[in-house]
């Protein structure tokens, strides 16, 4: 039983380990679960593992390094035109390929934009990035004759291989593509996080003076959270540009990267699992709402707005209730659990909780 | 082994045999479709219902006017159900706010269709929102009727059969414009506004087909995106560039932008409105509003703009009395005005489409019929063209001015054209509605 138990640490107990265990398994879960419900489901799960990725590189920046940036759905535009411009006038390009250029391009920008914003503080910071979401969208209808001005460009649907039959719904094959790419990189970002570099986030985030003394490089550090979160925002707008079937400026105005705080906020800001959270609730909250302005017989003046009334009224509700976000009252009431019957939590105090306890890290 | 094989062949020829015997017992049913009972022929299409649906802009930038096109729709759907329906089916009819952003209408264009499961695609509004869904709509051979934009692309039969557009397309407009223009306003210096996408450039393109694309030089032609809504610049470039007609291809809330902008400068040409961007009691509601009361549906005084339906205070016309009936009895909370008409006689055509397909009609039955049976315009002022080869509905329009008060008066006769042909006029007569109201 203990020869079990420590052959199971030795394989639970490594990082990385552990990390591709969860991985696997939140793969398999995924795969049968995509594989029961309906098209229309996959195609919303997808949207969800689209805005994780996107969160999770921006919970990255915002909640990890202490950057605020206004400026991820300019940086979702940027991946969602590479990808369309590769799959142009019917280029075949394999998804994997597109991804990637998306993730390269995006990162290259995010690399020039990152020595910017190492160099701004708070509002600056904001400002400057809300720039770029602002500016962006202009850029594709000023060059219309490349970016298709206000109509955008089309993306073909990446059609299933052939391996999986005919009738293989288009649907479920773009969600184990979104699953894929949402799995890989959470791995990824939950090692950079454990490791080095995560550590180096944090301490530039709580004290830059006292990470500069720590031997830290405050800029360097800054830059690489901007251009791991930028290659994350590029990398989902490209899987956006195949789930919507068209790259269009109006689809990456400032509401979406308003969108991608509200996710990190009410998910759990500096939390991959909040990223995913916040996920879930920006897509099925509005989903749940969209049809009453036909089904009601309300006055259209009130049934229009109605939904985004309720879906505000959710926002606020859900700060009041979890103003660590939904992972960290997951966290909470965990902590409440083993602290009333479970065993001590490593460093804790049986029978005591922390209430104060800041929003958690990883 | 091989018996085994032997055995599957078998069934599966057996199975075929099967599919064919029903569905020759299906076209069979479909031959004789006047009489007969119901059946669910299609998704969804039931015994009793008949559900479709909409992306629309309820909220946001294009909402303004255009929010009222679905509820009216709706309303003439409820005034048909409440007579008994279409061939005893009840029309449901699901339409959902895109805020005009494409990433929404992909997102609830799949709802409709793979969760609601709607028999038909129906008045979905917007010319880049609707692009984004249009091959996918396609794709699952769904009808996509009468989408809300005259953007030439619906027009597409090779590429997109189960599209169809309504309206008259931009082009045609533009060019029934550009004829007003020469022959009325001759010899005055020429300015274009319009909003830079399809909507706004097939609009020049027909203008400049009738114009001359010389006769306009480049600083006189200034367009805007609807994402930005500080129209001063191109304003005053306009003024400077001495335009005495102004011909805009602009949604509501940016015409009336545009006529602010210019009494702000004190800049009065004679404005030449396209018919999206021009319905007088929307357009007295934003420059009220835009201009926090400072000045209203005054600034209209002298706008030209054009029509493919009746005018909304015409109450001599009997299509008017029969809508703005069904308009006080079911939607009485929006205001009597051109896109509450816009979404009635749509939805006409729908039912029109509807009865001629038969009693139990399918997906790509429906779309035969409505290429094959020569439709009447309903209250339409010009034929509809739809054919095998012709997805285009409304083929002209008729121009109108618009006094300070707010009356509209028409002005010559109906004309229609296509992109490329010559412009004629229609000698053809309105239509009368039928008894009940009912096609």
């Amino acid at each position: 039983m203990v020869a079990v138990q420590s052959r199971l640490d030795r394989l639970v107990r490594p990082t990385f380990g552990r990390h591709l265990l969860f991985a696997l398994a939140a793969a398999v879960v995924l795969l049968l679960l995509s594989s029961q419900i309906g098209a229309y489901d996959d195609y919303n799960l997808t949207a969800v593992a689209i805005f994780a990725v996107a969160a999770a590189g921006l919970n990255l920046l915002t909640g990890l390094n202490g950057q605020l940036s206004l400026g991820h759905g300019a940086l979702m535009a940027i991946g969602a035109y590479t990808a369309s411009l590769l799959l142009k006038d019917h280029h075949q390009f394999p998804v994997i390929v597109v991804l990637l250029a998306a993730v390269l391009s995006t990162g290259v920008i995010g690399i020039g934009f990152g020595y910017a914003a190492a160099r701004l503080r708070g509002p600056y910071l904001a400002g400057a990035t809300l720039t770029l979401a602002v500016a962006i969208p202009q850029v594709a209808t000023r060059y219309k004759s490349i970016f298709g001005g206000e109509s955008g460009l089309t993306v073909a649907p990446s059609s299933p291989p052939d391996w999986l039959g005919a009738d293989f719904p288009p649907e479920r094959w773009l969600a184990w593509i979104a699953f894929a790419a949402a799995i890989v990189t959470m791995v990824l970002l939950a090692n950079l996080l454990r490791g080095a570099p995560g550590r180096a986030f944090k301490a530039v985030r709580d004290n830059e003076a006292a990470a500069a003394l720590a031997g830290i490089n405050v800029a360097r550090t800054q830059v690489l959270a901007f251009v791991v979160s930028a290659a994350c925002a590029g990398l989902a707008g490209a899987l956006l540009a195949y789930w919507t079937g068209v790259t269009a400026p109006a689809g990456f105005t400032l509401a979406l990267s308003l969108q991608l705080i509200t996710a990190i906020v009410i998910g759990g800001l500096g939390s991959l699992a909040g990223a995913v959270w916040g996920s879930l609730v920006l897509v099925f909250v509005p989903l749940l709402t969209s049809g009453m302005a036909s089904r009601l017989s309300l006055p259209s003046s009130v049934a229009d707005n109605l939904p985004l009334a309720i879906y505000g009224g959710i926002l606020v509700i859900a700060m009041l209730v979890a103003p660590h976000g939904i992972q960290g009252a997951l966290r909470r009431i965990l902590a409440y659990g083993r602290a009333r019957w479970g065993h001590t939590p490593a460093g804790g105090q049986k029978g005591v909780v922390d209430w104060d306890d800041p929003a958690p890290d990883t | 082994m091989k018996s085994v094989m032997g055995g599957n062949a078998l069934r599966i020829r057996a199975i075929a045999i099967v599919c064919l015997a029903g569905l020759l017992a299906a076209c069979g049913t479909s031959g004789d479709s006047s009489s007969g009972t119901n059946t669910a022929s299609a998704p969804g299409i039931t015994a009793t219902t008949i559900t479709i649906g909409s992306t629309q802009p309820l909220t946001g930038r294009a909402a303004p006017g255009y929010s009222e096109i679905s509820p009216s729709s709706n309303a003439y759907f409820n005034y048909v159900n409440d007579h008994g329906g279409i061939n005893g089916r009840k029309i449901t009819y699901y339409y959902y706010d895109d805020g005009y952003n494409p990433t929404n209408t992909a997102s609830l264009t799949r709802k409709l269709i793979l969760e609601d499961k709607v028999f038909a695609m129906f008045s979905a509004l917007g010319t880049p929102t609707h692009l984004a869904v249009v091959d996918y709509i396609n794709s699952q051979k769904v009808p996509d009727l009468f989408v809300s934009s005259g953007c030439n692309c619906w027009n597409d039969v090779s590429n997109h059969p189960y599209t169809f557009g309504w309206q008259p397309d931009y082009t045609i407009e533009g060019k029934i414009l550009g004829q007003y223009i020469q022959k009325s306003l001759g010899g005055k210096k020429v300015g274009y506004f319009y909003q830079n996408d399809e909507f706004g450039t097939d609009g020049v393109k027909g203008l400049d087909a009738q114009l001359g694309a010389s006769s306009v030089p480049d600083a006189s032609r200034q367009n805007y995106v609807p994402t930005n809504t500080n129209v001063g610049p191109q304003i005053a470039a306009l003024k400077a560039s001495g335009a005495e007609v102004v011909v805009s291809f602009s949604i509501p809330a940016f015409t009336a932008l545009a006529l602010l902008g210019a009494a702000k400068l004190g800049y009065h040409p004679i404005w030449v409105v396209s018919n999206v961007g021009s319905d007088v009691t929307t357009l007295t509601g934003l420059l009220k509003n835009f201009s926090k009361g400072a000045v209203g549906g005054a600034l209209l005084g002298g706008m030209v703009t054009d029509a493919y339906l009746p005018l909304t205070g015409d109450s001599a016309n009997p299509w008017i009395s029969l809508f703005k009936g069904i308009h006080d009895k079911y939607v009485s909370n929006l205001p009597w005005d051109g896109n509450v008409l816009y979404g009635m006689a749509q939805a006409y055509t729908f039912v029109q489409a509807m009865k001629a397909a038969g009693r139990n009609p399918t997906r790509a039955s429906f779309v035969k019929a409505l290429e094959t049976t020569k439709l009447s315009g309903g209250p339409g002022l010009a034929p509809l063209g739809f054919s095998s080869s012709n997805h285009l509905g409304f083929l002209g329009v008729q121009i109108y001015t618009i006094a300070a008060d707010g009356t509209q008066t028409t002005t010559g006769p109906v004309y229609t054209s296509s992109d490329s042909g010559p412009i004629s006029q229609y000698s053809g007569s309105a239509s009368t509605p039928p008894a009940n109201g009912i096609p």
